[in-house]
Formats: C-alpha cells, sequence, structure tokens
C-alpha cells in the first residue's frame, strides 16, 4: 500500500490529505522540524511536537495556525494514524510515523542517533517504509562520540586564550548553537552571542529550557567583554564585517563537512570541529535496521548512493528526490532565522 | 609521526604564510635530525621513490573495510584525495605507535624490493598503529603530494631561523642534487656549497607580474626590456669539466637535451647562465607544443631532435670565472653576457635580446608585437638590479599581454580536489558548431569561491547524465574563457590544444546562443600559429 506519495509540493499522504514538510503552501502540513527547509511559510495549518510551536511561531509568526502534539500522542486523519516520535535533531525534532490499516510509513525528518544533551535520544520506529534522509550518507562521515569533539574544542578556546586570540565558533543558530552552549556552558566565564543565536536562546530558555545565560553583541558591546570569553556566531557570519570587532581571533566551524579537508580549507577557519547533527555513516546503517522496514526511500544527501549500498545488502531502497537542504551544517548559507543589526 | 601530522593539519588549515612558518619553526626545533632532514626533503619535491602503488593502497583498503569498488570511488571523488579517502574509511586506529616520520619513510623505502605479501603486512601494521590524522600523513607519503601551499621560501625561512643562516645562503645550500638518504641535515647546511656538489644551481630569481602602468617604475632608462619567452627556465653550468642543465622545478634535466653537450667543450671553466630552453628553428622560437614532446622522455630519438630543436635563450650571467657575480649589477652582467655569447659563437647558445625603447608608451606598443614573436610578453628588469633569490618584488617585473578569450558553454562538470573536493569545480567547455557542441578545453580556475559555490548548485539541479564522476549538465552557464596560445592538435574533438586555459569570467549576460563557434577558433589558430 502506497501511504505516502512524492508530489511536486512535497511528501503527501492522499487518504490522510496533508503533506510532511511540504514545500510549497498547502492545506495541512505535518512538520519534522522548525528547520527552513522542513517548516515553510504559507502553510494553512502546522501540527508538530509542542517543543516545536514557540520556535516556528518564532520564525513564521505568531499568528500561524499551528498545533502541538507530544510524543507517541495518536492524531487520526480520514483513518490514518499520525505519531510523532524523537529524531535527535533538534529540540522538538520528530519523526512521523503513518498508519493506514496495517500498513506503516515513517518519514524520518532530519536525525541522528548520539544523545547531545538537549535534543532527544532518537527511538527507531518500526515500519514496513522509511523514508530517510542521509545528508552523510558515505562511509568517510563517521563521527567521534561529542564528548571527544567538545574536549577538542575547549582544548582549542585554551590554546587560543593563551595566543592572546578571541575564540570565535560558527554553528547553526537553530540547533547546533543549543547543543555547543548546553555542552560547553561553563568553557568561559561568559559566552557571547550574534543575535541571530540569542533571539532563538532566550525563547528556549523562558520556554524552560536548561540553557546557559549568553550575552548579546550589539554594535555597543566593548572589545574588552569578549577578552577569554567564548564567541558564538552563525556561519554566515564568516567573511563578514560582523567579525572584525573580534580581531585578533581563531574561527572555528562546526559542521559535519569539516571532516573532510578540503572542506574545511576552503571555509579558511583556523579549526574545523566535525559536529553534526545528522546521523553519521553507521548511525544511517543502524537507524534502517532498526526499523525493520522491508522498502527505504532515500532523501537528501548522498541518496543515490546510499540506496545502492541498502539494495545490494537485501534491503530495497530507492532515492527519491525532495528539496531539502543541509543549511543546518552547510556553513555559509543565508540565515533565514531573524535579521541582526 | 603525531608531530608531524600536527604540522600538516596547521599548514593546511593557515592561509598565513607568518603561521605557517612560525609552525615549521616550531616544529623544526624539537624535531630528529633526520626527521628536520625528512621534511625538508618532502617540502622541496625530494619525495623518496613509491615503493607501494595506489591500486595496492586502495584493495588493502577495500579488503580491510569490505566495502564495494564504487562506493570507495564515490568515496573518492568526494573526498578528491585518495590518501585522506583511506585514512576516513578505515576502522579507528589504535594509535600506538611513537614511531617518528623518518622511522615511517625509511620503513617505506626497504620495502623497494620487498614481495607484495610483506607490503601488505607492513602497510596494514601501520594503518593499525596510527590514527585518523597519523594515516592520512602516511598515506602521503606514498601517495605524494602534500599540497599544503609551503613555498620553497618558507621553507628556507624556517631553516634560516633554526640553523641562523642568511636565507639566501640557505636557499643555495639546499638547492640541487642531494639526496636525503646520503646526507644530514647538518653537513647539507654547514657545506662549503660548491665544493660539495659542482652541480649545484642557483636559486632563481623570480619576478611578480606587473599590475600597475609601467610609467610608475620610473625613468625608463633606468630598466632593460627583454621578451618573456615561453619555454623552460634553465641554467647551463660547467664546473669540474661537466655541463648541467637544470630546470627551474630544481629537476636535473642535462640528458633530456643532447643539443646542449658541445657547449660543455665551448664554455669556460666555471660558468653559470641562466636563460629559457625553447624549442628554435630559423631564428625564431617554435610553439610551446613542441617543446613538451621532449619534456618527459628520457631518450630522445633523431626524429624528435629534428623536429622540435632546442636552443638557449640566455639572458643572465650568475657565474663567472668561478666567481659568483650575482650581485653586480644587471648591467655589468649583461656587458658580460654578451661578450660571452659572441665570443662562444655557438647555434645553440643564442642571447635573448634586450629591447631598446625610447618611452613607456612605445615599449606598450612593443608588446603587442610580443604574440608574433612567439614570446608570451616582456620582462622589464632595473638595470642596476642584483639577482635575488626566489620571488621579489621591486626590481623585475613581467608584463604579460593579455591572454586570447573565446566566450563557451560549459557542457561538463566535476568534482575537484583539495579545498575543492566535493564541490563540482572542474569544468568543460564547448563552442558551437552549427547546431553542434563541441569541446575544446576543460579550465579549473579563475572563479570566485562564491561562484564556484553557485556553479556547484547549478549543476547539481541541472545535471542530465552521469558517467562516473562526471556529470553533463545543461548547456546553459557562458564563461570566457583565457588562453595564452593554441595549437592544432588531433587529440581533441575540436582539433585545437589551448595553452593554460581558465576561466576570466562568468558571462552571465550572454546566453549560450551567443557563444563563439568552433569557426572562430580555428581562425584564432590560424593567426596565432
Amino acid at each position: 500500500m502506497q501511504v505516502l506519495q512524492f508530489t511536486d509540493k512535497g511528501i503527501y499522504c492522499p487518504a490522510g490529505d496533508f503533506y510532511i514538510d511540504p514545500w510549497q503552501p498547502v492545506e495541512r502540513a505535518v512538520i519534522t522540524h522548525a528547520h527552513s527547509d522542513h517548516a515553510r511559510y504559507g502553510n494553512k495549518h502546522y501540527l508538530c511536537h509542542h517543543d516545536s510551536v514557540p520556535l516556528l511561531q518564532l520564525r513564521l509568526g505568531q499568528d500561524i495556525s499551528v498545533q502541538g502534539v507530544a510524543f507517541g500522542e495518536n492524531i487520526r486523519y480520514n483513518g490514518v494514524t499520525i505519531s510523532l516520535h524523537p529524531a535527535g535533531h533538534i529540540i522538538g525534532s520528530a519523526q512521523v510515523r503513518i498508519q493506514q490499516e496495517n500498513e506503516v510509513w515513517v518519514v524520518s525528518g532530519d536525525y541522528k542517533m548520539e544523545n547531545d544533551g538537549i535534543s532527544g535520544q532518537f527511538e527507531p520506529v518500526p515500519c514496513n517504509t522509511f523514508i530517510t534522509e542521509c545528508t552523510f550518507g558515505l562511509p568517510i562521515y563517521n563521527w567521534q562520540p561529542q564528548g571527544v569533539i567538545f574536549s577538542n574544542i575547549r582544548q582549542w578556546i585554551k590554546d587560543n586564550q593563551a595566543a592572546g586570540k578571541h575564540s570565535v565558533l560558527l554553528g547553526y543558530s537553530l540547533g547546533k548553537a543549543q547543543r555547543l552552549l548546553y555542552n560547553l556552558r561553563d568553557v568561559t566565564p561568559q559566552i557571547w552571542a550574534h543575535g541571530a543565536i540569542y533571539i532563538p536562546h532566550q525563547l528556549l530558555r523562558e520556554k524552560g529550557w536548561d540553557l546557559p545565560e549568553i550575552h548579546r553583541i550589539t554594535p555597543e558591546t566593548p572589545a574588552s567583554a569578549y577578552k577569554n570569553n567564548l564567541i558564538i556566531g552563525p556561519p554566515s557570519a564568516a567573511d563578514s564585517s560582523w567579525m572584525r570587532r573580534f580581531n585578533p581571533y581563531a574561527l572555528g566551524v562546526c559542521s559535519g563537512w569539516m571532516q573532510v579537508r578540503g572542506h574545511m580549507r576552503r571555509r579558511n577557519a583556523d579549526a574545523g570541529f566535525a559536529l553534526s547533527d545528522h546521523a553519521d555513516w553507521t548511525g544511517l546503517l543502524q537507524a534502517v535496521k532498526a526499523t525493520g522496514a522491508e522498502k527505504v526511500y532515500t532523501t537528501h544527501g548522498f541518496s543515490s548512493a546510499f540506496a545502492r549500498y541498502l539494495t545490494e545488502n537485501g534491503i530495497p531502497a530507492q532515492e527519491v528526490k525532495t528539496e531539502f537542504g543541509d543549511m543546518d551544517e552547510e556553513a555559509g548559507m543565508p540565515e533565514t532565522i531573524t535579521n541582526d543589526q | 609521526m603525531k608531530e608531524f601530522a600536527a604540522l600538516i593539519k596547521i599548514l593546511s588549515n593557515s592561509t598565513k604564510t607568518n603561521e605557517k612558518l612560525d609552525a615549521l619553526s616550531r616544529y623544526l626545533a624539537v624535531a630528529a635530525a633526520r626527521d628536520r632532514l625528512w621534511v625538508l626533503a618532502l617540502f622541496t619535491g625530494r619525495r623518496p621513490k613509491r615503493t607501494v602503488n595506489t591500486t595496492q593502497l586502495s584493495t588493502w583498503c577495500l579488503q580491510m573495510t569490505g566495502l564495494p569498488a564504487w562506493l570507495y570511488e564515490e568515496c573518492y571523488h568526494t573526498v578528491g584525495d585518495l590518501a585522506e579517502t583511506i585514512a576516513l574509511l578505515l576502522p579507528p586506529g589504535k594509535s600506538l605507535s611513537a614511531h617518528p616520520l623518518h622511522y615511517w619513510i625509511e620503513q617505506l623505502i626497504q620495502l623497494q624490493n620487498a614481495d607484495e605479501a610483506t607490503k601488505q603486512t607492513f602497510i596494514l601494521r601501520a594503518w593499525e598503529e596510527l590514527d585518523t590524522s597519523e594515516r592520512f600523513v602516511f598515506n602521503k607519503l606514498i601517495t605524494g603530494g602534500f599540497r599544503i601551499g609551503v613555498s620553497q621560501q618558507t621553507m628556507v625561512n624556517a631553516l634560516a631561523s633554526t640553523y641562523n643562516i642568511p636565507a639566501a645562503t640557505v636557499s643555495h645550500m639546499i638547492s640541487g642534487n642531494w639526496d636525503p638518504q646520503q646526507t644530514t641535515i647538518e653537513t647539507l647546511l654547514s657545506e662549503n656549497i660548491t665544493e660539495a656538489d659542482a652541480s649545484k644551481p642557483f636559486p632563481f630569481y623570480l619576478a611578480y607580474a606587473l599590475e600597475s602602468d609601467p610609467a610608475e617604475l620610473g625613468a625608463p632608462e633606468q630598466w632593460q626590456a627583454e621578451w618573456k619567452w615561453d619555454g623552460i627556465r634553465g641554467q647551463i653550468i660547467k664546473r669540474n669539466g661537466q655541463l648541467f642543465v637544470w630546470s627551474r622545478g630544481e629537476e636535473l634535466i642535462t640528458e633530456k637535451f643532447p643539443e646542449y653537450q658541445p657547449l660543455l667543450d665551448v664554455l669556460p671553466e666555471g660558468t653559470v647562465l641562466d636563460g629559457e630552453i625553447l624549442t628554435f628553428a630559423d631564428g625564431a622560437p617554435l610553439p610551446f607544443q613542441t617543446l613538451q614532446t621532449r619534456i618527459g622522455r628520457k631518450n630522445v630519438t633523431r626524429k624528435q631532435l629534428q623536429e622540435a630543436p632546442v636552443a638557449f635563450l640566455s639572458y643572465d650571467l650568475l657565474e663567472w670565472e668561478s666567481q659568483d657575480i650575482r650581485t653586480t649589477a644587471l648591467q655589468e652582467r649583461r656587458l658580460l653576457l654578451e661578450k660571452v655569447v659572441e665570443q662562444i659563437n655557438h647555434p645553440t647558445l643564442r642571447l635573448s635580446p634586450a629591447i631598446t625603447f625610447h618611452d613607456w608608451d612605445q615599449l606598450a606598443s612593443f608588446r603587442l608585437q610580443a604574440r608574433e614573436k612567439g614570446s608570451e610578453g616582456l620582462m622589464l628588469k632595473k638595470l642596476d638590479s642584483t639577482y635575488q633569490v626566489g620571488r621579489k618584488r621591486g626590481d623585475w617585473w613581467k608584463w604579460k599581454i593579455d591572454p586570447l578569450t573565446i566566450d563557451a558553454v560549459m557542457i561538463y562538470a566535476q568534482k575537484g580536489h583539495g579545498r575543492r573536493s566535493n564541490l563540482y569545480t572542474d569544468y568543460t567547455f564547448a563552442v558551437r558548431d552549427g547546431d553542434q557542441l563541441v569541446s575544446f578545453t576543460k579550465a579549473y580556475s579563475g572563479l570566485t569561491d562564491k561562484e564556484i559555490n553557485e556553479v556547484d548548485n547549478w549543476v547539481k539541479k541541472n545535471s542530465l547524465e552521469k558517467f562516473g564522476p562526471v556529470r553533463t549538465v545543461k548547456p546553459e552557464l557562458v564563461f570566457e574563457i583565457g588562453f595564452e596560445g593554441i595549437a592544432a592538435s588531433n587529440r581533441h574533438k575540436s582539433g585545437v590544444a589551448l595553452r593554460f586555459p581558465r576561466i576570466l569570467r562568468w558571462r552571465k549576460d550572454k546566453p549560450p546562443t551567443e557563444i563563439n563557434t568552433l569557426e572562430d577558433l580555428q581562425q584564432l589558430l590560424r593567426t596565432h600559429k
């Protein structure tokens, strides 16, 4: 049974008449998470996890029609049962499970296997068909445990302090930034952040998330404030005039793409940390196997290679073109979350 | 090896010469003498001969990981570097080894006559003992080419500060014909230079491109102008009754050019000439493509000697009567050079003429004739300049002619290497021939990082077919391609081969219907023979 279809507007459930993360405006959209390539403007009704609601409102406007649900809560539309399950990608991120009669399909959205402390623990959901992302679907992408990466970042900050340089870390404002702040809260006496990071951060703190106090960088912030303190900015800040105030500084980029030297070198970063909110190769394989799916669709990323590998290993898989990106990993992409002066 | 891996990491991440210099100096300060020597050898193109090939490395990596070959290929095209691909694919290493750099290099050298099984055992042991970053540099020792942007000059400066020797002297000491297996760093940096090695060339003095108006250089009568030849820069040395020919890449190429052997009998002892190795017939240079038939061949055939005879167009005299005369003024060296060439009077040894000019405007008009002369522009040298070491601003400039250009459409794209890995940066271009498109060149460089990202995105969305790593794309994007020369070639569909093709700019203003035609290329070929 074809529970979901791939259409020009996005992944569609004909029986339930709704879309998952559509890229064109539709009547009813189920949203996996609040990144802008998954949660777009213009849909009439949004359904997402409770924790994604304020983030959607921040990004898309307070007046959107949005319904929040808990993990595992069953929602029924026209004989189809929908439920959301933790994806471990960012705060509020979910996989979408759709059941029609006895047939179960799961849309992974973006996910990672490692529990980063704040984005939830990915939960494998048994299904017949699994639609998986594969941003890092090549065996060259295998992450180190985040504990190792964070201790490398801490050491890097110490080295910069010793060399009399400010430490500027770049990471995506929604997701990567909270992960960094949650795990590096005590690394320096204060932490200073770009407005694009400060705004969702404050919102999440108001909503009760266990995130540290940070300071917003404004044109009035004196240069002395940055001394020995960590600075966090969005990827788009690289090569912008915003960086000048931190001179002399060392630039560290946090993205799964930093796994490959060439990618790091063209960012002109002083250090690259392969810290990703997407599953690595081993994680993707684990996730696929854990679902027990007899059919897999692979979307955004190295989808053709991953599909071929799965098929050759006894899990029929097929590549599907979607309009999801890897903006949360691809440094240098424009920020859409909010503008800052 | 950990220290060397850390050094490579800093060198390849940094874009600042000072940081690279600091990192190198810090490494040299604590490294063992043999490690210093090997770092110098590696960074100046003296990597030992390969004892394990890349096919073997790939095969063993596939055996260890159990991955299918096609997936390995896919990874390689994404990473753009074989050594790194393997380092990333192998299961986590144990990081057990404390062996230094020279241990691994010397062990690799010893594999020269080993059988395949011994080689495999050694490589697998190395992979197991090293961590990911060490494995990468270890693999690089085998596959070669660190490409980390350490210039010869940076290496020289680091040694100069470590050993407290003037940089120009270091530069000379480390030039030429030494073998890291036969010497030590102390010997290399302490010897009386020419006594130790009669073949040793002087470091070449290189010019930057002139970007300003030449009038800003001051009075024209203080300058000498010459044609800038499109050959191989070289030095001819006669010392100890022997003749040595060096290329600017510090490769000893005496054997490749038997035409120069008669000079052994006519050049006085203790002479070093700087000039251009060119194919030359009937008083004029032949196109660079003819010289290409002579490069890379050990044994020259009679036919090649007839079809592509070489001459040496000398433009400087560096050593005379066994005296290093680099610190005398150019005009004095030039007078001596002219006298020497005249006295020797041998058809192979020619003088690169100095161009007489009265003002900069007149010189500018000569420059426009450069292509007809078979040259690629002009050299400007200050008459009182000494012969310096390495690339320096101020006294010598190259003033090249503007490139030839063609507007073409992109038809294939392939992922690049190094800092362009996993990005479509290598493009093939076509011109129009009636309603067909005919590919005529590839070009790799010339776009900004931002443009590359834009093209990369476009390629991903507009590819039509996939042939291995190559994607065919919709013929939509138009670029202006610049090149220095054009020659007939039966190797290419278009019938032409370009010299130094590169992208000059992205013609977003031009639709693919308005690109140049094959006829335009053929016209260029006729006018620029």
